[in-house]
């Protein structure tokens, strides 16, 4: 019964907040550097996610092409939504991008011959048969397994999660110290100016937004992975504001608030799940899922109200404003 | 068939007009996207179920008890969370995370004490009224009737009245508003309460078309109400109405197959997206907005 003390119930919840660190990294690019509000982060989740699934099972390609190629999705589908969408006012952006992240979970739900339909990954293949995109991830985790000597796969699973997110965190920590960042950072505080410097706004706010766009379909590639199996609604917008959340809670404008809001996200998701002590308990399971997110949402506006700078973040460089 | 796919358009946008009218009036006066706006929606709807389901009221006391109850929480939410935020001077990305929260809590609380089982006002579904070649239910035409009495109200409110003028005069520039010694603190508190009330009679007009509805219902119909307000230019309250009108009938008549043979009816949200995106391609401030804002 004790789930609290399995291991491996912890070592999920460490895996979860790897993949949303990743999610809310690109977030952090986006708007911590660049100052683009984008609500539409789980959509190139799902774009990483679909396209590696698809040419594994419908193209017989090899994961090791199809996983790279998700993520070239991902940012080609950012830059393509930037192109169209980056020249209108932030708050027209903010709406956008949301609807954009519905447009592709709506597609994904109702083009049964390209994604499986609502049936999800499951329906990829031909009719009557269960398809799985999973197979070559899952030999190359038992290898890194018996490399590592651990007798855990969601062990296994922690080391590759978080060793991708650390390196991408690093160089994203990097690329904001380069004179690219710089820029980033000048038109995020003030677009005028930057552009009265000759700085091309739209080329490096679209920069900003395909390179965030990639880091989520990373996160879509390690979510596909670790559930063996996604449907559209796992894509659904709630995601892209626990990323949010994420983003807040660690701090605007510092890489690495990432993740160690994408920790405290976890340990209160995974927390509210034990919530089963009065005045919880007056609730029955399957209620005690919505009180969870009744918390959840009401952290978001406490945030908000009482630490919009986030736990890590600069209040000087806030620009929650 | 294509008169009644307008017809059907023209029902759907009347319901989109007057809740994407809430949502901008508020925008107008400030600057908050309202994420929960859906689910206040959801809420009246609930509370009009309640009055007019258990308790047996009639279709009209029902609505009006849950407009009422709408206004009442738009009010009452105004008071604990956007006035403490004002009062800081949080900016439009504190006040859009802020509502994306609020949002979160209304709808969980909704399910958890509402119960997410589907609901159905008590109209008669078969009783039809015909008109030439269109055919329109009950529901159907209480919310047309409902949306457009709604609509005049509303112009006429917004053109004619002094708190009206006030509330445009505030959406087009708060800080000469506040100099002309309009009270600021008054004027908001009307806003709500006009929003409130229209986000309470639109949740009714979209159940009652929509046939069932369950406490999630309002967070689907938020997108292509959004769409409609950024269409006709956010915080512009006749661009709201258009946009909304001009949403419904898009949705509705990309069906019509003499349209290229129609768009797949699961794909409508999906028009107005596209419509959207079009739009805003041609003109990048919505039709009636304007291109920045101070």
């Amino acid at each position: 019964m004790n789930v609290l003390a399995s291991g491996s119930f912890w070592a999920f919840v460490a895996v979860v907040a790897g993949i949303y660190t990743i999610l809310a990294l690109g977030l952090q690019l986006q708007f911590g550097f660049a100052g683009l509000l984008n609500f539409g982060q789980v959509a190139f989740m799902a774009i990483g996610a679909y396209t590696m699934a698809i040419l594994v099972v419908k193209e017989g390609w090899s994961m090791w092409l199809a996983a790279p190629l998700g993520v070239i999705a991902a940012g080609v589908g950012g830059a393509l939504l930037g192109v169209t969408t980056l020249r209108l006012r932030a708050d027209y952006f903010a709406i956008v991008t949301i609807v954009f992240s519905e447009i592709i979970r709506y597609v994904a739900t109702n083009e049964n011959n390209l994604t499986g339909g609502s049936q999800g990954t499951i329906a990829l293949g031909k009719v009557g048969t269960a398809s799985q995109y999973n197979g070559e991830w899952a030999s190359f985790q038992t290898r890194v397994q018996h490399a590592l000597g651990f007798s855990s796969s969601d062990a296994t699973m922690l080391v590759l999660v978080w060793g991708v997110a650390i390196v991408l965190l690093t160089l994203t920590w990097l690329a904001v110290r380069t004179p690219w960042g710089r820029v980033l950072r000048s038109i995020r505080d003030d677009e005028d100016a930057a552009a009265s410097l000759g700085k091309n706004v739209l080329a490096y706010k679209l920069q900003a937004l395909a390179l965030g766009a990639a880091l989520g379909g990373v996160a879509g590639l390690f979510y596909a992975w670790e559930f063996s199996f996604f449907s559209p609604t796992d894509f659904e917008p709630l995601l892209t504001f626990f990323a949010w959340m994420i983003l807040l809670l660690g701090g605007v404008g510092r890489v690495f608030a990432v993740p160690v809001g994408a920790l405290v996200f976890g340990l209160i998701f995974a927390g509210t799940r034990f919530l089963n002590f009065a005045p919880f308990s007056w609730f029955a399971s399957d209620e005690r899922a919505y009180l969870r997110l009744i918390i959840i949402g009401a952290i978001i506006l406490l945030l908000v109200v009482l630490r919009p700078q986030g736990l890590l973040g600069k209040k000087r460089e806030m620009v929650l404003e | 068939m294509f008169l009644q796919l307008l017809a059907n358009g023209l029902v759907t946008g009347s319901v989109y007009a007057i809740a994407a009218l809430g949502v901008s009036l508020i925008y107008g006066i400030l600057r908050l996207v309202n994420f929960a706006y859906g689910d206040m929606m959801a809420f009246a709807a609930l509370i009009t179920y309640g009055v007019n389901g258990p308790l047996h009221q009639s279709m009209i006391v029902a609505t009006l008890a849950g407009m009422a109850a709408t206004a009442i929480l738009a009010l009452l939410i105004d008071v604990v969370l956007w006035r403490p935020l004002r009062a800081r001077r949080a900016g439009f990305m504190s006040l859009f995370l802020a509502s994306i929260g609020l949002a979160l809590v209304l709808r969980q609380s909704l399910l958890l004490f509402g119960s997410a089982q589907p609901r159905t006002y008590k109209v008669n579904p078969y009783r039809v009224f015909v008109l030439g070649s269109i055919r329109l239910s009950e529901a159907q035409v209480i919310a047309i009737a409902g949306a457009a009495a709604a609509i005049v109200a509303a112009g006429l409110f917004l053109a004619y009245t002094t708190t009206g003028r006030v509330l445009r005069a505030m959406a087009d520039d708060r800080a000469l508003a506040a100099v002309a010694g309009i009270d600021v603190g008054r004027a908001i508190r009307v806003a709500w309460l006009i929003s409130g009330l229209l986000a309470g009679l639109a949740g009714v007009l979209a159940a009652l078309v929509e046939y069932s509805f369950d406490p999630n219902f309002g967070f689907q119909l938020l997108l292509p109400v959004f769409a409609a307000v950024v269409l006709g230019g956010i915080g512009s309250a006749y661009g709201a109405l258009a946009g909304g009108l001009v949403l419904g009938v898009a949705q509705e008549v990309s069906t019509w197959s003499g349209f290229a043979g129609g768009v797949n009816p699961v794909y409508k949200p999906v028009v107005a997206f596209a419509v959207l995106a079009l739009a805003l391609m041609l003109r990048p401030q919505g039709f009636f907005g304007r291109a920045r804002v101070a």
